[in-house]
């Protein structure tokens, strides 16, 4: 419930309403606690009756047309208790409500935006009161102080209240790191306006929820009080008639059914109301699993006719999400030894052509192939187990962002040996020399140091070059890098480039190395794919690429590259502005 | 003095370190560069430089513990939040990432106007500033109605230019602006920034690790290299004739997208990596 993401807001608001009222469930609650209001407020109108006076000739009376739902046990019409308790339940609720979002909702946003001391005052604040029993309280206070229930319900909201300070607080921890606030701060906004713009607006939602819970509770709770006897005699309410119910349930059943039935209703439309706002905050959209991976369309050709130096054949490649194909027909192939770069723009589909030939794709897409063999080895429709025991031994990946590739709970070392001891069978003590030795041909200068560090302790560029090192413990076959250097810095990149060339070049593996730098394509490539919107348009040896690019698209990726244009020179002039841009 | 922008004189920034009696973490070594109007200022650095506090402390979002900045030779660094917001008429930013640099839940108009509006603008003025700004961004009249969602990384970073240009600054700090987009989009994005300063006048602190996007933006590039200026000057020599040994690493890491000159390059570098 605190994890709402920033996109629910004022823009979003009628479509948030909209899709709540496309709920079946929303909408019956509402119509519950519709009928619940209603009901409550024409009380008057509907009964003729006074809630609060015993006529003893109706006491325990039946059904009739004076009294449509009977006299009670000291002959008051339920009817009307039952009218009029429903204000002391909705009023109570309200009460608390509007008690716990006033006291917390402020106290969360100032300590969320400005933390500091006052942060730290208004915790230690709200941890006393959530150590304090409401229950107890609140019978002390209707004791000592008043035998209203709504008094109660005003101590309830207090009680509350720390629930409303730590979800606003945990929500606005959330949007204040976000850069649009910076953006805002930096646009010459106000707190005030940034409290109002920016941050509030992400705050309702999730209030939105907390508020139909509150209100359940406090009915609940309202009406554990009253059912105690505690409350005035003349505030009907359904715990009392609950509490009367009670007494005279040997002879009157009936009468305990109309309180519960109006209580229970409330209560569950008003919580259920918030699990459907909930619902329609919930961005993602149910998930159909389409489990149908590695499907072949056609029988491909027979595997074992391949050249001996093929070690990967892609063949009619498709990877779809429902309607939308994201590769369309890709033929790859990978000689033994051979570095393949895949090339394009974000969403030309390279990184989902890779996936598919790890099997790492989500379980939503759907791949469909002629062909997908791998070391003379057909990899479509391969299961879970065998498709574990290729990765690793078979197929080695680097990923593109070294530190969430690492677990920060494990330290580098047990994460480096684990796999070799599972796909090598080596035994604790081979796995750690070998880890070392292949921690030192990474190049890291203390293997020993990193291997008992933990993920936080080291650099980007050491993390990836763990990686690497992971990648090939299991000496695969093959390599698929997504990515491996755009996240570290240029010096660090041509190190670990330099690694992975060395590495590929010792152990003969063949790669494919996903990228959108032709700088990088014309270190390491032998041969280039070019894909544009999931379609492979040019593939050719790196050097034919470079020279004479044959695709339009290709022409066009390496125009733009900025690398050896001319340098814009100093400044001549101090240059008088031209014309404003915005007047 | 007065002919310059934005002076930094000896800045250092330091966070306060966890835990009590511990040295603070210090950020910025005591920095000094200059920007001069509609000048751009390439600041070149490595992850960890401290390159992107420096553009944080310019803009007053980073604690300036030590030095002093210049704006128009009046300082302001440690200015009330006040002053400070006095000031983002003339300061503004352009940050890396324009998918959450862009709130999600306002439309591009609403975005565009805000920063317009505190200021007093009557809201149909506004409008007709946001509507030719839009132009002058080259994106589709349209755009306003619509969320950040609906466009892509390049067409937000334009949203994000023309949210910076709104109240005519006189100089705007982008951290990284293109390093989150394809090629493609990197090139016409700073052919976008070129096209504007040379409209406008504005002056630009621009803050990269790619050489050859600050190659191509600036007229004068600082490289910073953990906390500290190692080199300034004209953009070509520091990218061409680096004389401070980082600089010269940076400039040999950088692949070239010619197999043949690339191999040699990188024979360059092992040669002085050896060395």
């Amino acid at each position: 419930m605190t994890t709402v993401e920033p996109s629910t807001a004022p823009a979003q608001r009628d479509r948030l309403l909209r899709r709540t009222l496309r709920d079946p469930v929303a909408v019956v609650c509402l119509a519950v606690l519709g009928l619940v209001i209603a009901g409550s407020l024409a009380a008057p109108l509907l009964t003729s009756h006074d809630p609060a006076r015993s006529v003893l000739a109706d006491t325990l009376a039946p059904m009739s047309g004076s009294h449509p739902l009977g006299g009670d046990g000291v002959g008051r019409d339920v009817l009307a208790r039952l009218l009029y308790g429903g204000r002391t339940s909705l009023v109570g609720g309200t009460i608390a409500v509007l008690v716990a979002f006033a006291v917390g909702a402020p106290l969360g946003l100032v300590s969320g935006f400005y933390r500091g001391w006052f942060d730290a005052v208004a915790g230690w604040i709200v941890n006393i009161i959530m150590a304090v029993p409401a229950i107890i309280v609140m019978l002390v206070v209707m004791a000592a102080v008043s035998q209203d229930l709504n008094v109660a319900m005003i101590v309830l909201g207090v009680i509350m209240a720390p629930m409303v300070f730590r979800l606003i607080r945990a929500s606005v921890l959330a949007v204040r790191e976000e850069l649009y606030v910076d953006a805002a701060r930096v646009a010459g906004l106000g707190d005030a306006r940034i409290m109002r713009r920016h941050i509030l607006p992400v705050v309702i939602a999730p209030s939105v929820i907390q508020a139909t819970q509150v209100f359940a509770l406090a009915i609940g709770i309202q009406a554990g009080l009253a059912f105690l006897g505690l409350g005035k005699a003349s505030q009907p309410s359904w715990g009392a008639m609950l509490n009367d119910a009670f007494t005279n349930v040997y002879n009157e059943p009936m009468l305990l059914v109309w309180p519960g039935l109006a209580m229970g209703l409330t209560i569950l439309s008003s919580s259920l109301l918030g699990n459907a706002v909930r619902d329609a905050l919930g961005v993602a959209e149910p998930v159909v699993a389409k489990r149908r991976r590695h499907r072949a369309k056609a029988a491909g050709a027979p595997v074992a006719d391949l050249p001996a130096d093929r070690l990967l054949t892609v063949s009619g490649l498709c990877v779809a999400y429902g309607e939308k194909t994201v590769v369309d027909g890709v033929d790859l192939i990978v000689a033994r030894g051979e570095v393949l770069g895949l090339v394009g723009e974000s969403g030309s589909g390279k990184s989902q052509t890779a996936f598919s030939v790890l099997g790492l794709l989500p379980d939503q897409a759907e791949v469909t192939a002629d062909q997908l063999s791998f070391d003379g080895k057909d990899l479509l429709g391969l299961d879970l187990a065998d498709l574990n025991a290729l990765r690793g031994r078979g197929i080695g990946y680097i990923p593109q962002e070294p530190m969430s590739n690492l677990d920060p709970c494990f330290r580098i070392g047990f994460q480096l040996a684990e796999p070799m001891r599972k796909h090598l069978r080596l035994s604790r003590t081979e796995a750690r020399t070998k880890a070392l030795e292949l921690l030192a041909r990474v190049g890291i200068a203390d293997p020993e140091r990193v291997f008992r560090s933990y993920p936080h302790q080291i650099s980007g560029g050491m993390a990836q070059r763990v990686l690497i090192a992971g990648a090939v413990s299991c000496d695969p076959r093959l390599l698929i890098a997504d990515e491996p250097t755009t996240a570290l810095d240029v010096t660090v990149q041509a190190e670990v480039l330099d690694l992975m060339r060395s590495l590929q070049r010792e152990r003969g593996m063949g790669m494919i190395l996903v990228t959108h730098d032709f700088g990088v394509v014309a270190d390491i490539c032998d041969r280039v794919a070019v894909m544009q919107r999931g379609r492979i348009v040019e593939a050719a040896p790196a050097a034919r690429i470079f020279a004479g690019p044959a695709h339009e698209y290709t022409r066009m990726l390496l125009d733009s590259t900025l690398e050896g244009g001319p340098a814009r020179g100093p400044l001549v002039t101090p240059a008088e502005p031209v014309k404003e841009v915005t007047s | 003095m007065t002919s310059l922008l934005l002076e930094l004189d000896d800045v250092v920034v330091e966070y306060p370190a966890k835990g009590r009696g511990k040295e603070p973490f210090r950020v910025l070594h005591g920095v000094s560069l200059s920007v001069a109007p509609g000048e751009t200022l390439g600041l070149v650095g490595e992850s960890g430089s401290g390159k992107t506090t420096l553009g944080r402390a310019v803009l007053g979002l980073a604690p300036v513990t030590g030095g002093e900045i210049r704006f128009e030779g009046r300082p302001v660094s440690g200015l009330g939040r006040r002053e400070r917001r006095a000031l983002s008429k003339d300061i503004q930013v352009v940050f890396q990432d324009p998918y959450t640099s862009l709130n999600p839940a306002l439309t591009v108009m609403d975005i565009l106007t805000e920063p317009l509006l505190v200021t007093g603008v009557a809201r149909a003025e506004a409008e007709r500033r946001v509507q030719k700004l839009l132009g002058h961004v080259h994106l589709p009249q349209d755009a306003a109605r619509r969320l950040p969602r609906e466009f892509s990384g390049g067409q937000r970073q334009r949203i994000a230019i023309a949210r910076a240009l709104c109240r005519d600054p006189r100089l705007i700090v982008c951290d990284e602006p293109v390093s989150a987009l394809d090629l493609t989009t990197q090139a016409r994005v700073l052919d976008l920034f070129v096209e504007i300063q040379e409209a406008t006048g504005v002056a630009y602190l621009f803050v990269t690790h790619d050489l050859s996007v600050v190659r191509h933006i600036s007229h004068r590039v600082a490289v910073l290299y953990r906390g500290d200026i190692v080199e300034t000057g004209d953009a070509a020599q520091v990218t061409e004739h680096p004389e401070h040994a980082y600089t010269k690493r940076l400039l040999l890491a950088a692949p070239v997208s010619d197999p043949e000159r690339q191999a040699q390059r990188r024979a360059e570098r092992l040669k002085a990596a050896a060395s």
